[in-house]
């Protein structure tokens, strides 16, 4: 029992990061209809940045948490300026460009960020500093480490600001209306080049955090984690609706969990004949069969937010 | 390729001929390949591997090279096969294309394999420095060589190490799916359980994984005495921290993959205990050894891992062409095969099979922050 306990505590773990870089894809493609390729690099920024700030501060006696602030907070404005430049130079000469357009130019800033890094960081894979001890408590007979509860809460506390911010401000007004049709919402006085850039500006602050909970997480980071973590988090967004806030929260969550499971009891189930190696065949398994039944996901269906 | 391949042959055949030919008294080029992942999670230990041949090049053509009463100057052609099987295959057939004299390389035993009947069917030697699974030197080609110790010979020295020293009864073993980590966590298995441990959890990850605390997390359950990992160091090093994080406190056994200074600094404090073995004998037992460390430290900075390796693979390759006085690969691969020499490893001389004779295994654990080699 506890190590069923244990393998959900890691898959919601997992499963809030991937919520949070879900929200990115979401955001963007809820407003705009484009798939952002190069969030996942963003990300990569995000632990980078952190990364090197803790690596900085790692012997200045700092308590642990206070480093990791400091490192978040310095990466929130890179990751919200990469973001919002990405957005200038890239996406918004392509607005009116046939679909395919931008999202070739997703694919090639995602390209370019990771060599961007590659010449920064270099080529090898980092170590992030040991700021936290590997200090357990214990949880109905499993244990939770303090980066996992930090990881979980706050998360949990960013996934409901922002649904509060879409849900019940005026500029998450703005964002639905911009959302719903750009040039009605253009009428009404909306700047809808301002909330598009907001909107990119959002989903980068976002993607800083969730590069920081992975790099302080794993203890790793490198130039091209980006990439897989991306495409986990689109699949997590693609299963719980795409463009539905609560969809990718929940998509991401159950990617999380469905992988630890996969992991962690698919040789038990198939009796050894699929071990953890199938733990990503797995989750992707899943993926389709949600497909199957629910085409736009798990939420997909219930928004009002798509055109 | 049936066409192209003799084509290419007759090309290096012509190249190398206008080499040997040239006015004497100017050098003639030996060229020698040198492949190992330059980019990627183990680029730093192909660096090191590059290093190693680099050195003994420049050491060679230092003191003045005489092939067959010629003057000749070694070039070294680098390559980056980034660990990649698929890559290895396109960048072995370009070193051929380019009329190599020989190869050092490649560094893992996943891109040695598929390359390793590239060079073959071109006729051109190859040394790796660094490839110890069993299958490298068991397909019967004459042209393929180690001078480290295979997996056999090191699975063999773990399971015993496990059982013996460490009094492991039951054992949890993962491996990365690489030619390598598998091949060595299978040789493990099996000595293991034919040491009588008992096996309860074989775990799979890749060797681009970050995250392994589901499977960590589904052995800790079954609470073995001791964990193997055969893999790289870039998986090693995360594993060890999240392995602790996680409470477990069982002993880790790695292989040559994990023992680096590379998992120490990514497994950081949680690397305190660890065990990993490693082919050959550490550094400072090494015949070689002090002098090595003094004159590659002095250039390149700290030694990884098989850095000695490339550069006694680079040393025997120059040193079989200088006793058969030719570079022709037909020509010197006979006396390669035969070679005594006494290199910074160790003595080199290969049995039939190509492997390197009486290969020794060492033993390491992490003590204050570095590998100390076990008695």
């Amino acid at each position: 029992m506890d190590t069923f306990l244990q393998q959900l505590i890691n898959g919601i773990v997992l499963g809030s990061i991937y919520s949070l870089v879900a929200l990115g894809y979401t955001l963007v493609y809820g407003i705009m209809g484009l798939i952002n390729f190069a969030h996942g690099d963003i990300v990569m920024v995000g632990a980078m940045v952190t990364l090197t700030v803790a690596r900085l501060l790692a012997d200045s006696g700092l308590p642990g948490p206070v480093i990791l602030g400091i490192g978040v907070l310095t990466a929130i404005p890179a990751c919200m300026a990469v973001g919002y430049l990405v957005e200038r130079i890239a996406y918004r000469p392509l607005r009116n460009a046939p679909r395919l357009a931008p999202l070739i130019t997703a694919i090639g800033v995602s390209i370019l960020l990771q060599n961007l890094a590659m010449m920064i960081w270099g080529r090898e894979y980092l170590s992030f500093p040991q700021i936290f001890p590997a200090q357990t408590m214990a949880v109905g007979g499993a244990s939770i480490s303090t980066i996992q509860f930090l990881i979980i809460v706050s998360s949990a506390i960013m996934m409901a600001g922002l649904s509060r911010l879409i849900r019940k401000t005026r500029l998450g007004n703005a964002m639905r209306a911009t959302a719903q049709n750009p040039e009605i919402a253009t009428l009404m006085g909306v700047h809808v080049n301002t909330i598009i850039s907001i909107t990119f500006v959002l989903g980068s602050a976002l993607a800083a955090v969730a590069g920081m909970m992975v790099s302080a997480y794993y203890g790793i980071a490198h130039y091209d984690m980006g990439f897989i973590l991306g495409l986990k988090a689109f699949t997590a967004a693609v299963l719980g609706g795409i463009g539905n806030i609560e969809g990718a929260m929940l998509g991401g969550l159950l990617l999380g969990i469905i992988e630890s499971m996969g992991a962690g009891y698919l040789g038990t189930l198939t009796g050894g004949v699929m071990g953890s190696n199938y733990q990503d065949a797995f989750a992707f398994f899943v993926l389709i069969l949600v497909l199957v039944f629910r085409p736009s996901g798990l939420l997909g269906e219930r928004v009002g937010e798509r055109p | 390729m049936t066409i192209l391949r003799p084509l290419l042959v007759a090309m290096a055949a012509i190249f190398l001929a206008g080499c040997a030919k040239q006015k004497p008294g100017s050098e003639f080029v030996v060229k020698i390949g040198s492949v190992a992942p330059l980019t990627g999670p183990q680029s730093h230990l192909g660096k090191d591997n590059d290093n190693g041949v680099r050195l003994a090049a420049d050491e060679i053509n230092a003191s003045g090279l005489v092939i067959g009463g010629k003057k000749a100057k070694i070039e070294i052609l680098s390559e980056d096969d980034q660990a990649d099987p698929r890559t290895a295959t396109i960048v072995a057939q370009k070193l051929v294309d380019e009329g190599v004299n020989g190869v050092v390389g490649h560094f893992n035993s996943g891109t040695s394999i598929p390359a390793s009947r590239i060079y073959s069917d071109a006729g051109i030697p190859q040394i790796s420095p660094s490839a110890t699974a069993t299958t490298y030197t068991g397909q019967g080609f004459e042209t393929t060589f180690r001078v480290v110790t295979n997996d056999r010979q090191q699975g063999a020295a773990l399971a015993k190490f496990a059982m013996d020293t460490l009094h492991a009864k039951t054992v949890a073993v993962i491996d990365d799916r690489t030619a390598y980590g598998q091949g060595i966590a299978d040789e493990f298995e099996k000595d293991a359980k034919a040491d009588g441990a008992a096996l309860v959890a074989h775990e799979f990850t890749s060797d681009h994984a970050t995250d392994f605390t589901a499977i960590l997390t589904s052995i800790k359950g079954k609470n073995p005495d001791l964990i193997f990992y055969g893999g790289m160091d870039a998986q090693a090093g995360p594993m060890m921290k999240q392995m602790r994080n996680l409470g477990m406190k069982m002993a880790f056994l790695g292989a040559d993959g994990s023992k680096s200074p590379e998992f120490i600094k990514l497994a950081g404090t949680a690397a305190e205990g660890a065990y990993a073995s490693a082919p050959g004998l550490p550094l400072d037992k090494m015949p070689g050894g002090k002098a090595f460390v003094e004159k590659f430290t002095a250039k390149y900075g700290k030694i990884q891992l098989y850095s000695p390796y490339s550069f006694d693979a680079t040393m025997a390759l120059v040193n079989a062409m200088k006793q058969a006085g030719s570079t022709d690969p037909a020509r010197y691969l006979p006396v390669l095969s035969k070679i005594k020499m006494d290199g910074v490893t160790g003595p080199i001389s290969f049995d039939s099979k190509g492997d390197i004779m009486h290969g020794a295994v060492t033993l390491y654990q992490v003590r204050n922050g570095s590998w100390t080699a076990l008695p």
